[in-house]
C-alpha cells in the first residue's frame, strides 16, 4: 500500500531530493555550473516518473492522471531550459548559488503537487510551496535595489493572495464539510448550493488568488515590477510554470469542484480575459524595456487562455492546456536572448540595445524574429496554431464576440512585439557593440525552444491529441 | 461557548487589532498584538481546540513576537516615529476593506453548515483534542504534513540565501 502510493508521487519526491542533495553538495563542489546539469537531470528522471505514474493516493488527496501528467510536462520543460541558461547568467550577475537551483527545483515540486491536488488543502500547500520559492528566487540578487523590490513585491501581494484563497476554502469547507475536491462537487449538486451567495462569494475568492497567480488583469499590479526586478532565467521561468500552475488549479477548482457553477464563475473569467487581453496588449505597447514589455505581454497570453476555460468543456480546456504548452516555448525562447545578450556590465533591458543586432548576430536576431512572430500569432510558428485552435474553440462553444476581440488585441499586439523585430533589422547597431554571453546552455536552449516553435507550428496535430485526451476527464 | 464570552473575544480582538495597527511606536503595536493572540488563544480554547490554543501561545505569543521585539530593538525607533503612520492610499485601502467586510456581513445569513463529519464533539472529546490532531496529521494527512515540512525547509533555506553575509 505504502509502497504504491509513494510510486504514484516518485516525480515530486525525485525533485524534492535532488534539491535537497544540490543543497549538501554546494559545500563541496566548487564548479558551479554542475548544478544545472543536476537541475536537468532530476528534471529528465521525473519526466520519465510522470509517464509512469498514474493512480491517486492518500485517500484521493494526490491524484496522478493524464490531466496532471500534461501539466507536469510544462513544469518541467519551464524548469530544464531556464536552468540550463542560468549557470552564465549567474556568473555574470555574480550569484553563483547552488540555493538558486534548489529553489527552482522546490518551486516545481511545489507546481507539480498543485496540478494533482485532490483536495484543497493539497491545492493550497502546493501554491504555498511554489510561491515561497519563487519570492526568494525574484530576490536573489541581493545587491540590486530592483531585485529586493521584486521580491518585496511579490511576498506582500502574494501572501494577501493566499489569505483570499484561505479564506475561500475555509467558506467552502463550512458549507460542504469537505475538503476533497470530489466530494464538495458532489455535495453542491446534492443540495443545490449552486446558487448560495455565501458559495458565490467563496467562488470569487478563488478567482481573485488565482487571477493573481496567473496575473490577470485586475490582479497584475505585481507582474511588471517583478518580472523587470528578478534575475532574467528566473522571469522566464516564473512567466511559465506558475502561471501553468495556475491554470492547472483553476482546472481543478473551478471546472471540478466548483462545476455546478459554472454559470456563475464563466461570468467573471469572462471579464478576467477580456481585461487582461485589452490592458496587457494595450500597455505593453509604452514600454521601452523588454522585459517589462514581456511582462504585459504575459498578461495579455493569460486572457487568451482564459478564454479556453470560458469556453468550457474539455474541448476549451484541452485548448488552453495546447496554448500555455506551446507559450512555454516561445516566451521561454525570447527570455533566454535576452539571457544571452547580458554580458559583463550590460543587461540588455533597453530596447535600443537591440538596434543593427541582425547586423552583428545573425542568427540570434533570425531566433528572436521567430519568437516574436510566434508570440504574435504569424504563421508557421506555434504561436499561430495555438491561437487558431484556441479561437476556434471560443468560436464553437458560441462566444464570437469574444474572439473577435481576442483577434483585434492579437493585431494590436504586432505592434510592440514586431518593434522588437524594426530596432533589429531596420536600425543600425547603435555606439554599443553587441556581445554574447558564452554560455554552451543558454545556446543549446535557444535551439530546442526555438526548432520546438517552428516544429509546433508545422505539426500541431500530435499536441492538440495528447491535449485532448489529457483533458477527457473534464466534461464541465 | 458562552455566547458573552465570545461577544467579548470577539470584541476585544478587533480592538486590540486596530490598536496593533494604529501605533506609531513599534513596541507598543507588537505588545497590543501579543494581547491579542491571548485573546485569540482563549477563543480556540471555548472552541475545544486546546491543541491551537497552546500552539498559539506558544507559536505566536511566545517565538514569533518574540522575534518581532527583536527586531524591532535592531531599527531606530526614533525615525519611526516622527514618519506618518500610513501612507497617502490609507483612505483607498479603507474604502475596500470595508467593502469587503460589508460582503463577508451580507452573506453570513447564507452559511448553512455542511455534513459533519466522523469528528463530532463527542468523539473529540472522548479522545482529547491534541491526541486526535497527532493521529491524524500522522496518518490521514501525512502527505499535506510533508509538504509543509518542505514549506519550511525552503523558508530556512530563502532566509539563509537572503540574509546571508557576503555574496561569495
Amino acid at each position: 500500500m505504502f509502497r504504491t502510493q509513494v510510486m504514484v508521487i516518485l516525480p515530486e519526491v525525485l525533485l524534492a531530493v535532488s534539491a535537497m542533495a544540490i543543497l549538501l553538495l554546494d559545500l563541496v563542489i566548487k564548479r558551479k555550473s554542475v548544478f544545472a546539469l543536476l537541475t536537468c537531470a532530476a528534471a529528465a528522471f521525473a519526466f520519465f516518473a510522470v509517464t509512469g505514474a498514474q493512480g491517486a493516493a492518500w485517500g484521493g488527496m494526490f491524484i496522478a492522471d493524464g490531466y496532471s501528467s500534461f501539466f507536469k510536462a510544462i513544469f518541467l520543460i519551464s524548469l530544464v531550459l531556464p536552468a540550463a541558461s542560468s549557470a552564465g547568467y549567474l556568473d555574470v550577475e555574480r550569484a553563483g548559488h547552488g540555493e538558486y537551483y534548489a529553489l527552482m527545483l522546490f518551486a516545481t515540486t511545489g507546481m507539480m503537487v498543485m496540478a494533482s491536488a485532490g483536495d484543497l488543502i493539497t491545492v493550497y500547500l502546493g501554491l504555498e510551496l511554489m510561491s515561497l520559492s519563487l519570492y526568494v528566487l525574484a530576490g536573489f540578487m541581493r545587491g540590486s535595489t530592483r531585485s529586493n523590490e521584486a521580491a518585496l513585491k511579490y511576498f506582500l501581494l502574494g501572501s494577501f493572495a493566499s489569505a483570499l484563497l484561505l479564506f475561500g476554502i475555509s467558506l467552502t469547507y463550512g458549507l460542504t464539510g469537505s475538503t476533497e475536491i470530489g466530494a464538495v462537487a458532489s455535495y453542491i449538486m446534492s443540495h443545490g448550493l449552486s446558487g448560495n451567495p455565501a458559495l458565490a462569494f467563496a467562488t470569487i475568492l478563488y478567482v481573485a488568488a488565482f487571477g493573481f497567480k496567473i496575473a490577470a488583469v485586475p490582479f497584475h499590479m505585481w507582474a511588471p515590477d517583478v518580472y523587470e526586478g528578478s534575475p532574467t532565467p528566473v522571469t522566464a521561468f516564473m512567466s511559465v510554470g506558475p502561471k501553468a500552475a495556475g491554470f492547472a488549479v483553476i482546472g481543478r477548482v473551478l471546472m471540478l469542484a466548483l462545476g455546478p457553477m459554472t454559470f456563475e464563475w464563466t461570468g467573471l473569467i469572462i471579464a478576467l480575459s477580456i481585461l487582461s487581453m485589452v490592458a496587457g496588449n494595450i500597455l505593453a505597447i509604452a514600454q521601452t524595456n523588454i522585459k517589462r514589455m514581456l511582462a504585459y505581454s504575459s498578461i495579455a497570453h493569460a486572457g487568451y487562455v482564459l478564454l479556453g476555460i470560458a469556453a468550457g468543456g474539455a474541448e476549451g480546456l484541452a485548448s488552453a492546456m495546447s496554448y500555455l504548452f506551446i507559450y512555454a516555448f516561445m516566451n521561454i525562447g525570447a527570455f533566454t536572448v535576452v539571457t544571452l545578450l547580458t554580458t559583463e556590465g550590460v543587461n540588455a533591458e533597453d530596447l535600443e540595445e537591440y538596434s543593427g543586432l541582425s547586423k552583428t548576430h545573425p542568427l540570434l536576431a533570425a531566433l528572436m524574429l521567430i519568437f516574436m512572430f510566434s508570440l504574435t500569432g504569424i504563421p508557421p510558428t506555434a504561436g499561430f496554431a495555438g491561437k487558431f485552435y484556441l479561437f476556434s474553440t471560443v468560436i464553437n462553444a458560441g462566444y464570437l464576440w469574444l474572439a473577435v476581440i481576442a483577434v483585434l488585441m492579437s493585431v494590436v499586439s504586432a505592434f510592440f512585439y514586431l518593434r522588437v523585430v524594426m530596432y533589429m533589422y531596420m536600425r543600425e547597431p547603435g555606439h554599443r557593440e553587441h556581445r554574447m554571453e558564452r554560455s554552451f546552455g543558454a545556446r543549446l536552449a535557444l535551439g530546442i525552444t526555438a526548432l520546438a516553435v517552428l516544429a509546433l507550428g508545422l505539426m500541431p496535430a500530435g499536441l492538440i491529441d495528447l491535449a485532448r485526451s489529457a483533458a477527457a476527464n473534464f466534461k464541465g | 461557548m458562552n455566547p458573552y464570552l465570545f461577544g467579548y473575544l470577539g470584541a476585544a480582538i478587533l480592538a486590540l487589532s486596530a490598536l496593533s495597527l494604529t501605533r506609531k511606536n513599534p513596541v507598543h503595536a507588537v505588545l497590543y498584538m501579543i494581547v491579542m493572540f491571548f485573546h485569540l488563544a482563549v477563543l480556540y480554547l471555548g472552541l475545544g481546540a486546546e491543541f491551537l490554543a497552546a500552539v498559539q501561545i506558544i507559536v505566536y505569543a511566545g517565538a514569533i513576537l518574540v522575534l518581532f521585539l527583536f527586531v524591532i530593538m535592531v531599527l531606530n525607533i526614533k525615525e519611526e516615529m516622527e514618519g506618518e503612520r500610513f501612507s497617502g492610499g490609507w483612505p483607498f485601502g479603507i474604502a475596500i476593506a470595508s467593502g469587503l467586510f460589508l460582503l463577508v456581513v451580507l452573506i453570513t445569513g447564507n452559511i448553512v453548515p455542511g455534513q459533519q463529519g466522523p469528528y463530532t464533539p463527542g468523539v473529540i472529546a472522548a479522545q482529547t483534542n491534541t491526541k486526535l490532531v497527532g493521529t491524524l496529521l500522522y496518518t490521514q494527512y501525512i502527505f499535506p504534513f510533508e509538504i509543509a515540512s518542505l514549506i519550511l525547509l525552503v523558508a530556512v533555506v530563502g532566509a539563509i540565501v537572503l540574509a546571508k553575509k557576503k555574496l561569495r
